[in-house]
């Protein structure tokens, strides 16, 4: 049916700058719905990736970066109240209905999860969630479904990859099962992988591999990412661009290594130096003060105000995101490049 | 797979022996001598010490009971001391009525368990999702004799559908089979389904938010096989589980069942054989009930060796 995991015509590894966009997000807003009325948990989130490039979704737990993806995908609890237009591949997914997105899962956007062991059924083998995709999304049948499945975890460099397909997944290591995964949501072509925290959990050595194995696929087939994570280190070495997230709110975005190397917005400072680095010698890291509020105590103005420490009075009223120098940031006093 | 079926049949030897060791055991160490209980009050001590020789009841117990053991073995189970015939062929004739009313009231409980715990699970927290609850609650509390009279009341005597009591075999043909069974397996299996509802219910909510479901519907699957397929896989286990509970109880439970609408089943006979002192036919009736519950038991294992892999390398 639609675009295939196969090698890709030359013209479509365009450079990135050039490249077609494939997702916009406009001022993505979500709230669930409770007994008390609605409860804000992302605001206005606005980001946009192209053909072939990696963007990041930065921030703390509980920041909103995983509720954000799920309402791209169009897997949002059923009480969440979505505000706001999502693009994909030119067209306004944003206010179509629950069955028209579920079509689009897996035909267009591909979805990784942070722990595969559970994000793959139990008692399903491997091969029957590869080809019950692979059947339902590009109509193929049964023997078909069962040879491009056995193509595609071989292409993610899993061996004996027809004994793989007959197992099941509490018989495959972390690594394979990640694997697994990323074939699974390459399985249908898409254009876009969302990837929720894919190594997370992940043994450190296992960590690298699989993110090789993200990186090959996106240059392989062009894809657009959108790399949900945590980890600031990865973020430089994998991403062109990020979009920090602190309590709901898009707090900083730019190009990546602008982030990476100076940071506008003193929450990205702060998560830059809480981070162990190689090179300078510190013997102490600076951790960022208090804790990220909960879901219906943020604070009227800047969010990140009560930790802030340039915060002042000015921070009590809220500030739009706006460039300063080379990224995009919401903050009174940002800080300057060092 | 047959490495662990084997297994299990091992393992449903004890099933079957434990109970019949324990029913030898009561019924000898009882008071009341079924000799005497057989022949009256007009019999004299010779008359009864007669019949005693002749059963075998002046034997050490340990010799009655090497004795007991061949005749399982063997399959020869005696005579019965009321009814003065084989207990092999007294047995049939009242098992494959329970064993009926057990199949039907399971597969009843199970049709409606499964259907109203997904039903409520799919509308949580809406009216549908409480009015099942309640219901099931409801199903619960109340006894099944109860259940059978009410029953009876509305199906038979008012309504005219259902004969009031009775029994028709299945050679008798499907429908009077089926006029003749309806309201015994509903009442008996309507506590169960309340049970399985309330099963099925918390295990489809447990699963759906399991991660592999939300990956099954990113992956762009419809919502009927993700329900159907993919999380009723792993949610119908617990509920396999209460079937199977559910079945053992109702072999052994479905006495007042049986006197309600007169149905001529092994429960019934027990009963009436434990007042008479029938030993045989007791023990009969006992390893009958075991062997359905060990080969039920093994049916249970299968179905959970075929839903979770897991199960079968363990």
């Amino acid at each position: 049916m639609t675009a295939h995991p196969t090698p890709l015509p030359a013209d479509r590894a365009a450079p990135v700058s050039q490249a077609r966009t494939v997702l916009e997000v406009e001022n993505l807003s979500l709230s669930l719905r409770n007994a008390d009325g609605l409860l804000p948990i992302v605001t206005d989130v606005s980001f946009s990736i192209r053909q072939g490039e990696a963007v990041a979704l930065v921030g703390e737990s509980g920041c909103g970066k995983s509720i954000t993806a799920s309402a791209i995908m169009g897997i949002a609890p059923e009480n969440a109240v979505i505000d706001g237009t999502i693009t994909l591949n030119g067209k306004v997914i944003s206010g179509l209905s629950a069955h028209e997105r579920r079509r689009l899962c897996g035909r267009h956007m591909g979805f990784i999860f942070q722990e595969p062991m559970t994000a793959l059924h139990p008692t399903l083998s491997i091969g029957r969630q590869m080809t019950d995709t692979l059947r339902h999304n590009l109509g193929l049948g049964h023997a078909e479904a069962t040879n491009r499945a056995a193509e595609l975890l071989d292409r993610v460099g899993i061996p004996r990859a027809r004994d793989i397909l007959k197992g099941y997944v509490h018989e495959l290591s972390g690594g394979m099962r990640q694997r697994v995964m990323i074939a699974l949501a390459i399985s249908c072509g898409p254009s876009l992988i969302i990837a929720d925290e894919p190594t997370t959990a992940l043994d450190v050595t296992i960590q690298a591999q699989v993110l090789d194995l993200l990186e090959d696929m996106r240059r392989e087939l062009n894809l657009a990412m959108l790399f949900i994570t945590h980890d600031l280190e990865v973020v430089g070495d994998f991403c062109e661009k990020a979009v920090v997230m602190y309590a709901g709110d898009v707090v900083e975005r730019g190009r990546s290594a602008d982030i990476v190397g100076a940071p506008t917005h003193p929450y990205a400072r702060g998560l830059i130096d809480a981070v162990p680095a190689h090179d300078d010698g510190r013997t102490r890291l600076t951790p960022i003060l208090g804790t990220v509020p909960p879901v219906g105590q943020w604070p009227e103005g800047c969010r990140f105000a009560p930790r802030c420490l340039r915060a002042d009075s000015k921070c009590q009223t809220r500030p739009a995101l706006e460039r300063h120098g080379q990224t995009d940031a919401r903050c009174w006093h940002p800080l300057e490049g060092n | 797979m047959l490495r662990y079926l084997g297994k299990r049949f091992l393992l449903i030897l004890p099933t079957i022996f434990v109970p019949l060791i324990l029913v030898f055991l009561l019924l000898r160490l009882s008071p009341g001598d079924p000799a005497g209980m057989m022949l009256g009050d007009q019999a004299t001590v010779e008359q009864i010490a007669a019949l005693r020789n002749q059963l075998g009841l002046d034997q050490p117990i340990w010799v009655q009971f090497l004795l007991w053991l061949k005749g399982i073995v063997t399959l020869n189970l005696g005579d019965s001391i009321f009814f003065r015939e084989p207990v092999m062929q007294i047995i049939p004739r009242y098992a494959g009525v329970t064993i009926m009313l057990t199949l039907v009231a399971l597969l009843l409980a199970v049709a409606i368990g499964v259907t109203m715990g997904l039903l409520s699970a799919m509308n949580r927290n809406k009216p549908i999702d409480r009015g099942v609850v309640t219901t099931a609650v409801l199903g619960i509390s109340l006894p099944e004799f109860w259940f059978a009279l009410l029953l009876i009341f509305i199906f038979a005597v008012t309504l005219r559908w259902f004969p009031v009591a009775g029994y028709n075999p299945p050679s008798a043909g499907v429908v009077a089979f089926a006029s003749t069974i309806f309201l015994p397996a509903l009442a008996l299996g309507v506590r169960q389904s309340a049970l399985m509802t309330r099963m099925m219910r918390s295990s489809m909510l447990d699963v759906l938010n399991e991660p592999y479901i939300t990956t099954a519907r990113a992956q762009g699957l419809p919502e009927s096989k993700v329900i159907g397929q993919y999380a009723m896989r792993t949610a119908a286990m617990p509920v396999v589980t209460v079937a199977g509970l559910s079945a053992g109880y109702m072999l052994g439970g479905a006495v007042a069942i049986e006197i309600i609408f007169a149905l001529p089943g092994l429960g019934r006979m027990l009963v009436e054989a434990v007042g008479r002192r029938d030993y045989p036919l007791v023990e009969g009736g006992v390893l009958t009930i075991s062997l359905v519950l060990a080969v039920l038991n093994l049916a249970i294992d299968l179905i959970y060796a075929i839903l979770d892999p897991r199960i079968r390398y363990q």
